[in-house]
């Protein structure tokens, strides 16, 4: 039996709908299936499999590349991965706290400027944000490089010997990471500063609050959409960043990125590359939990 | 509104620099005659000239056209169906967050994972079919995938602020799905649909990793050209070849701005 309905003015029938719907996605979410869903899935399965001698796949299930990433190997256990992964976690969470420290200013002092002005100094933000990433990365060769003084003073100061670069070094790599990410904190932060009730801010201040504590209970929470939004889009792809730690840190301070990257290039070792990828899918996962997690807390309250 | 603390404007100013500098420093040394070291010894354009008389520089300049045109046009089409598909028929609940799970997924997934599954599958394909071999096919589909879900996105928040008022009004008066979707919907949706295709161009053009692991030898896009090259050492040609970049993605978004603002 068919059921005739009206839907938006028009007479059919569910089956009818849901046809023509599937046609609108059907290739669309096919392709999404076909090129990211199966490759991940196949990701998944690789990782369990052996690498053969000339970096060609062996399908012999294992667990050995887990065991690998988490340090045993037939010489014993090292701690070399699991150091890359956490440092990984680590150099993404300080990137997400000086980018959230240095954007609030920046937000304030846009928000501040007359309305002429004001798109004028936000798009001085978003260009950035939409520069090529390895031009914005190697861009800090010339000022780290040793003639400027930058060098100069590090080696004043005694860390770099004389006529170096102030690169490859974690100090680079923190200074791209930096340069990269804090656009993606600061254009949602300025759309949730640009909403800032000021009345519960001068409330505040009659009642005569601390500079403080006017921020973190009169400004802080009515910041916390815009900047929960900057901090997930900083933290989960600053922990996979291939680019900046490549360039700026070299062998020197290497992240999961560069890892993942040595597995497919020139190790060809696909199968723990594949370990290493589920690795950060997990650091990924848990952040995202965590952050809902604190999300939905923050709601409540 | 209110008066800034002196010292949030000279931070704001010196985050300001930060982001700035580098570039700036780019640019100047892309007018510096001097080959080595970095003394200023003069201004020259001869770095631009020498730009085009490069064959591997024009080629890649060329390859990340294609990429992104041919990619951006796909996405473009696959996307807003996607969108119309998703937002306009009575998906049941659960079907609707399945949907929304996978369109988010591109979106989620950090990209050296995506590209990690690429060069697996794409090494799997291989075996059935050498059409899979590292190059632009690859890389086209590659983009195509991350694209589609920031298309769909933006035309499905389009979709939602017109409204189904019109729609209804032409089915009213017996308009079918074709000339619905020609004279109603499509002409609706421009801004839409435009602010989308702008947004994955940019994307294509922006995105290294993906073209990193996909790749092949006779596919080098700008990106992979400047990465390879500053890593055997930067040249006053890179610094031009990248201000270049930088002034078509400024009068890219700039366009971009125009059309979304109005």
């Amino acid at each position: 039996m068919t059921r005739f309905l009206i839907w938006y003015g028009e007479l059919t029938t569910q089956r009818r709908l849901l046809t023509r719907g599937l046609q609108f996605l059907g290739v669309g979410m096919l392709w999404i299936l076909l090129f990211l869903v199966l490759p991940g899935l196949v990701l998944v399965v690789v990782s369990f499999v052996t690498r053969g001698s000339y970096g060609q796949l062996e399908w012999t299930f294992t667990i050995e590349n887990y065991k690998r990433l988490l340090g045993f190997s037939v010489f014993g256990w090292t701690p070399d991965y699991i150091v890359i992964l956490w440092r990984s976690v680590w150099v993404a969470f300080v990137t997400s706290v000086i980018a959230v420290v240095l954007s609030y200013p920046l937000c304030f002092f846009i928000c501040s400027r007359p309305e002429r002005t004001r798109y004028l100094w936000l798009m001085l933000v978003i260009i950035p944000f939409w520069t090529n990433m390895v031009i914005r990365t190697y861009a800090w060769f010339l000022i780290l490089a040793p003639e400027f003084p930058l060098a100069r003073l590090a080696h004043f100061l005694g860390f770099i010997p004389a006529n170096t670069p102030l690169y490859p070094n974690a100090f680079a790599v923190y200074i791209g990471m930096v340069t990269i990410f804090l656009p993606f904190v600061a254009m949602p932060l300025y759309a949730s500063v640009e909403r800032l009730d000021w009345s519960l801010v001068e409330a505040a201040q009659d009642l005569y609050a601390s500079k403080v504590r006017v921020f973190f209970q009169a400004i802080l929470p009515q910041t916390i959409p815009g900047l929960s939004v900057g901090i997930i889009l900083t933290f989960v792809p600053a922990m996979g960043m291939f680019v900046v730690p490549d360039l700026l840190g070299g062998a020197k301070y290497m992240l999961v990125g560069n890892l993942i990257e040595q597995q497919f290039g020139a190790s060809r070792d696909w199968p723990f590359g594949a370990a290493v990828s589920m690795g950060l899918m997990l650091l990924t996962m848990v952040s995202l939990y965590l952050y809902r997690k604190r999300h939905r807390e923050m709601q409540l309250v | 509104m209110r008066r800034l603390h002196p010292a949030v404007t000279a931070l704001a100013m010196v985050t300001y620099l930060f982001l700035y500098i580098p570039l700036v420093a780019v640019a100047i040394f892309s007018v510096n005659a001097t080959r080595y070291g970095l003394s200023w010894k003069g201004f020259t354009m001869q770095w631009y000239t020498k730009l085009i008389h490069n064959e591997v520089i024009l080629n890649a300049a060329w390859n990340s056209l294609v990429l992104a045109v041919v990619s951006t046009i796909i996405a473009t089409i696959l996307g807003t169906a996607l969108a119309i598909g998703m937002d306009r028929f009575p998906w049941p609940k659960k079907t609707r967050t399945t949907l929304d799970l996978i369109l988010h997924l591109p979106v989620v997934v950090p990209d050296i994972i995506f590209a990690a599954a690429l060069v697996v599958a794409f090494g799997l394909l291989r075996m059935i079919s050498s059409l899979f071999q590292p190059g632009l096919l690859n890389m086209i589909i590659g983009h195509i995938t991350f694209q589609v879900s920031f298309v769909a996105l933006v035309v499905r928040s389009r979709l939602v602020s017109i409204g189904r008022d019109v729609e209804e009004a032409a089915r009213d008066l017996f308009a079918d799905t074709p000339y619905l979707l020609r004279r109603v919907m499509v002409p609706l949706l421009i801004p839409g649909i435009v602010a989308g295709a702008m947004l994955a161009f940019t994307l294509s053009l922006d995105d290294f990793v993906i073209s990193f692991f996909t790749a092949g030898p006779d596919s080098v896009t700008l990106p992979l050209y400047i990465f390879a090259a500053v890593r055997r050492g930067v040249t006053p040609q890179i610094h031009a070849l990248s201000t270049l970049v930088l002034l078509v993605t400024v009068s890219l978004i700039i366009g971009m701005e125009r059309l979304t603002r109005k």
